[in-house]
Order: structure tokens, then C-alpha cells, then sequence
């Protein structure tokens, strides 16, 4: 009896299995489906606007097209003109230089700024929000206030020099003086972002370390050098990184203040594409330089990932 | 009562709450606080200054840091020149729409890449966000054409439907849905809730904080927007702000009082919208994977 018990449950049991499966094959189509439904809008705009684009982009760049007609394909002669154009050069030249110059000082002043308002003193949050205003304003009204500034002739920043006995800076005729320009205003909106990143990465060291280096007599200089600057290494990569791909797109500011001039001193990457492409309607030559811009960009993205999964497998 | 006793005087000079006695370098670091300050508040001191003043006081050096006259006229005039009320009023439809359809675009993907098992769902997450650092000038050509053939070229949807693909939104939502707890969701379930509706009932309401960081940002980066307008709007009517103010500087030459009245005036709603939410700008970089 009690076998037949058994059975019979046995029996049950597997009927149940064969339902509850089917409920859960049933529960994981209606979770396919709805997955496919809520990510559809974006698959749609995604594939339109973003990995078609990517595509049609390494298309034309074999072609050479002014924007109407037909395209002629070239292969990688695009390519090769790229290689042997001195524009082409300087504007990659002048990009490294202004990365190599304008990162590491809004990385530097972010830190002493973030190093400054971590502790406590009166009106904190107002100066905190004071350094990242900058942030908040656009490129083009931030060049707006920068032309005048740097106003050869009448700009406060000459009569400063003046007064202080220094000779006049043509900053709208000195290659130098005009990447100099373009560096002070990209700084000037910079700081506030590398503040509040470098704020957070400082909230995230336990203060149980500072209090044992206090015990151990480390302090000022010492205790920035042994401590803070080691545990704040995750913030500094990712802020490098992330600077340097944005600055490998500033556009708005060097339109505004010094169109790229004078002659080709300040013209990046990005300029001498939407130059080449929109003005000089070269729109394959252009899109050959967008692709040189997105294999450029896209190395330091991966590097980036590669960066950021070992800090959070070290977490 | 056998904690171990850390000499107070050390320690009352680091934390980052509390009084701590003013001492020297306390003093130094308020000063150097200030000086800072002042140092990067002076070009927004200099555009105030200056959107109130006369080409003929500007000509005269040295210029006065304080103004010997008000020339208000510099809001008001340009509004009668040129369609300013038009670009405002494109700045905000674009922002609006952008920042809506935005919004409803990343929630609903964000959460479905971050709760729902779907087929593809990895490589489709891989590869859109492979597009995060994608600089707009790589894809511009193409994609200019393209807002040509759907027949967009100068019109308010040929600015805002290409920048919808922004991927740095999407990636913030499923960061934000990771830390949602899965017993939450499946509670939901075995009340008879399916997904969508689960996903409206229970997530939606959880989503305050992602939904303001989300806003905050796109609607600063539309508003901001710079290159994309410019190509895609050709006529001067249908110009956003940042359009039109270079439009304008070629207008006013070097009559700067009001090109910087309007470059201001251009400003205020961003300045307003930072004032306001302020806390989020901030916790929207710290979530972003930053720490």
C-alpha cells in the first residue's frame, strides 16, 4: 500500500514538473517579450541614428562625395591624401598638444579644489557651487565671455599686463597666445567637474585610515603623498581618461573664440572635419578624418573599460 | 569605556563635519578658498559688467571695474533687431522634448537591460554602449544626410531626433535599476503583476532620484548644444540660443554690452535650473561608476 502511495505521488509530482515548467517557459517568453518591447524605442533611434550613421560613416569615407550627386568610390585614397596633408597633421599636433596641456592642469586644480573643500569650513556648499557654475555654461556664451576678455585692444586681461609692466599678448594673432586662450577657457570650465569627482573619490577613503596615519604622525604633505593621492589613483585614471577623449572634442569654445586661427594654430580634429565636410564640402574626406576620430576615441574608451573592471574586481 | 583614545587636537584638524577650532590653516585654506573663488567668478562679473556698458566706454582704457552708467538698454534692444524670442523659444522646445523623450527612452531600456532576460540583450547593451564616447563630429555627415532624406533639414525634430541615441543616459538607468532588489520585483510578481506592470507600479515609483539626474543633464546638454544646431538649422528664425548668439557676434562686432547682455540672458535658465537642483548634478557624476 504504502508503495502505491508512492507511486501515486510519484506520478503527481512529475505532472507538476511538466506544469511548472511549462508555467516557467511561459513566464520566460512573457519576459523575452516584455524585455524586447521596453528596449525597442531605444533599438530604434540606437540603430537609425547611431549605428547606421557608424556604418554609412566608414562607407563614405572610401567615396569621395560633395553632399549632392553621386558618390564616386575611391577606396582608401581618402586615406592616403589624409596621410600626406600637412592640415591634417598640424590639427592632430595641435589636439595632442592641447590635451598634453589643458588636462593635466583642470585634473590638478580640480584636486586642490576638491582637497580645499573636503573639510569643513564656513559657506563650503556655496563654494562649491561656485567652481562647477562654469561647468553648467555653454561653450559658445563661455567664448563669448572669453573674446572679450581676451580682447586685444581693449580686453581686461592686456590692461592687466599692462599695468603689472608686461608687454601686450596678440592673443588673436600669436598661434601660441590663441591655444593659450582656448587652454585658460576649457581650465576655467573644467575645474568644477574634476572637483566634484575627485569630492566623491575622497568620501570613499574610510576615515579610520587617516586616523591611523594620525596616530602614526603622518600629516600635511606626507599624508597626501602616502595615502590620499594612492587611494585616490581609481579617480585620477578614470578623470584622465574621461578628459582626454573630451578634449579630443571641443569644438564650441575654438568656433567662438578663434574660428581655428590664426591660420591653423588652433585648429583640432573635430574642426578640420566639420571644416572639410560643411564648408569645403569634401564629405568623404571628412567622414575619412570622423573615422580616424572614432578609432582614436574608441582606444581610449576600451582602455578605460579595461581600467575600470579591475578596479572593480580589486573592490 | 576602553576605546582607544586618539589625541583629539590631531584628529579635530581632519574631519569634514563638525566645528573644528579656527586655527592658522584653517585660516589659509578660507583665504585660499576666496581667492579661488574670486579668481574663477571674475569672467561672470566681467560679462555683467560689460553687457551694461557703451561701445564708447569700452573704447576708453582703462575700463572701470565698477560701471559709471547703466546701459540697460542692451537687454532690450537686440530683442527688436533679431528673433531672440524665437531662439528662446526653440531652446525650450528642444530641451523639453529632448529631455521627455529621453527620459522615457532610458527607463523603459535601462530597466529592461537591467531586470529582464531577453535574447541579444548583452551584445545589444555592448554595443550601444560602445557608443558612449562617439564625438558627434564622427557621425555628422551621414548623419546630416539622413535628416535631409526624412526631410528635417531645418526643423526643430531634425535637432532633437538624432540626439536621442544618447547612451550615457541609458548606461546611468541600468545602474540605477542593478541596485533595485530582484525580491522587490518577483513580490510584485507573485501578486499576478507582469512585467510591464510591474515595471510601472513598483520601479516607476522608485525612480525619483534617476528620473532628476537624468533630466538635469540632458536638458544641459540640449540646451548647451552647439554643432549639431548649427548644421541642421539654416534659417535664422529657426536658430537655437547658442546658434544665434554666434550668429550675433558677427552681427555686433565689437560692440560687446549687448552681446554680453544676451549671451547672459542666454544662460539664466541653465543658471536657474543648476540652482535648483544643484544636489543632483552632483550625485548624478558620483553614480556615473565614479568613485
Amino acid at each position: 500500500m504504502s508503495t502505491a502511495t508512492t507511486a501515486r505521488d510519484a506520478g503527481r509530482g512529475a505532472s507538476d514538473d511538466v506544469r511548472r515548467s511549462k508555467v516557467r517557459t511561459a513566464g520566460r517568453r512573457a519576459e523575452a517579450w516584455a524585455g524586447i518591447v521596453l528596449t525597442s524605442p531605444a533599438l530604434l533611434v540606437f540603430t537609425v541614428f547611431m549605428f547606421v550613421p557608424i556604418a554609412l560613416t566608414a562607407w563614405y569615407s572610401l567615396h569621395r562625395y560633395s553632399g549632392f550627386g553621386r558618390m564616386r568610390w575611391l577606396g582608401l585614397e581618402n586615406y592616403r591624401t589624409i596621410a600626406a596633408d600637412p592640415t591634417f597633421w598640424t590639427a592632430l599636433r595641435n589636439t595632442v598638444l592641447f590635451t598634453v596641456v589643458s588636462v593635466p592642469l583642470s585634473i590638478a586644480l580640480g584636486l586642490g579644489a576638491a582637497l580645499l573643500l573636503n573639510r569643513w569650513m564656513p559657506a563650503r556648499g556655496l563654494f562649491r557651487a561656485l567652481i562647477y557654475l562654469p561647468v553648467v555654461i555653454s561653450g559658445v556664451a563661455a567664448g563669448v565671455i572669453f573674446l572679450r576678455l581676451f580682447d586685444p585692444v581693449t580686453g581686461i586681461v592686456n590692461q592687466l599686463l599692462t599695468r603689472m609692466g608686461l608687454p601686450d599678448v596678440n592673443w588673436q594673432g600669436s598661434g601660441t597666445a590663441a591655444l593659450l586662450s582656448v587652454i585658460a577657457v576649457t581650465t576655467w570650465q573644467g575645474i568644477g567637474f574634476g572637483m566634484v569627482v575627485y569630492l566623491a573619490g575622497l568620501q570613499g577613503i574610510p576615515r579610520e585610515i587617516y586616523e591611523a596615519a594620525a596616530v602614526d604622525g603622518a600629516a600635511g604633505w606626507r599624508r597626501f603623498r602616502r595615502i590620499t593621492w594612492p587611494l585616490l589613483a581609481p579617480t585620477t585614471f578614470f578623470l584622465v581618461v574621461y578628459s582626454i577623449i573630451t578634449s579630443f572634442q571641443v569644438f564650441d569654445v575654438v568656433y567662438v573664440l578663434t574660428r581655428g586661427g590664426p591660420g591653423t594654430s588652433t585648429t583640432f580634429l573635430v574642426q578640420y572635419a566639420y571644416d572639410q565636410g560643411f564648408n569645403q564640402r569634401r564629405q568623404g574626406y571628412a567622414a575619412a578624418i570622423g573615422m580616424i576620430l572614432y578609432v582614436i576615441v574608441l582606444a581610449l574608451t576600451i582602455v578605460q573599460w579595461r581600467l575600470q573592471r579591475r578596479r572593480d574586481e580589486a573592490l | 569605556m576602553t576605546t582607544v583614545a586618539t589625541p583629539p587636537g590631531r584628529v579635530a584638524a581632519e574631519p569634514d563635519t563638525g566645528q573644528p577650532a579656527p586655527s592658522r590653516g584653517h585660516r589659509l585654506r578660507l583665504v585660499l578658498a576666496i581667492a579661488g573663488v574670486l579668481v574663477l567668478m571674475f569672467p561672470i562679473y566681467w560679462m555683467l559688467r560689460v553687457s551694461v556698458a557703451s561701445t564708447d566706454e569700452l573704447a576708453s582704457l582703462p575700463v572701470s571695474l565698477w560701471p559709471r552708467s547703466w546701459h540697460l538698454e542692451n537687454y532690450v534692444d537686440p530683442w527688436r533687431q533679431y528673433p531672440f524670442l524665437r531662439w528662446l523659444g526653440n531652446s525650450v522646445v528642444i530641451a523639453v522634448v529632448s529631455v521627455v523623450a529621453t527620459v522615457f527612452i532610458n527607463l523603459c531600456a535601462g530597466y529592461a537591460f537591467a531586470k529582464l532576460r531577453f535574447p541579444g540583450r548583452n551584445l545589444l547593451f555592448l554595443l550601444i554602449i560602445s557608443t558612449l564616447m562617439v564625438p558627434i563630429q564622427v557621425i555628422m555627415v551621414p548623419q546630416f544626410q539622413l535628416v535631409i532624406d526624412l526631410n528635417l533639414l531645418d526643423s526643430l525634430g531634425g535637432v532633437i531626433l538624432p540626439r536621442l541615441a544618447e547612451a550615457f543616459g541609458l548606461f546611468m538607468a541600468r545602474q540605477f535599476f542593478l541596485s533595485i532588489p530582484d525580491e522587490l520585483l518577483e513580490a510584485a510578481r507573485i501578486d499576478g503583476a507582469g512585467h510591464l506592470r510591474s515595471f510601472r507600479s513598483v520601479v516607476l515609483p522608485l525612480s525619483g532620484p534617476l528620473i532628476a539626474v537624468l533630466v538635469i543633464f540632458t536638458f544641459m546638454w540640449r540646451w548647451n548644444e552647439f554643432v549639431w544646431p548649427l548644421i541642421v538649422l539654416t534659417d535664422s528664425d529657426s536658430y537655437t540660443l547658442p546658434v544665434g548668439l554666434q550668429f550675433l557676434i558677427q552681427q555686433f562686432s565689437n560692440n560687446f554690452g549687448p552681446l554680453l547682455a544676451m549671451s547672459f540672458l542666454s544662460i539664466v535658465p541653465m543658471l536657474i535650473v543648476f540652482a535648483v537642483f544643484q544636489r543632483y548634478f552632483v550625485e548624478g557624476i558620483a553614480r556615473t561608476g565614479i568613485r
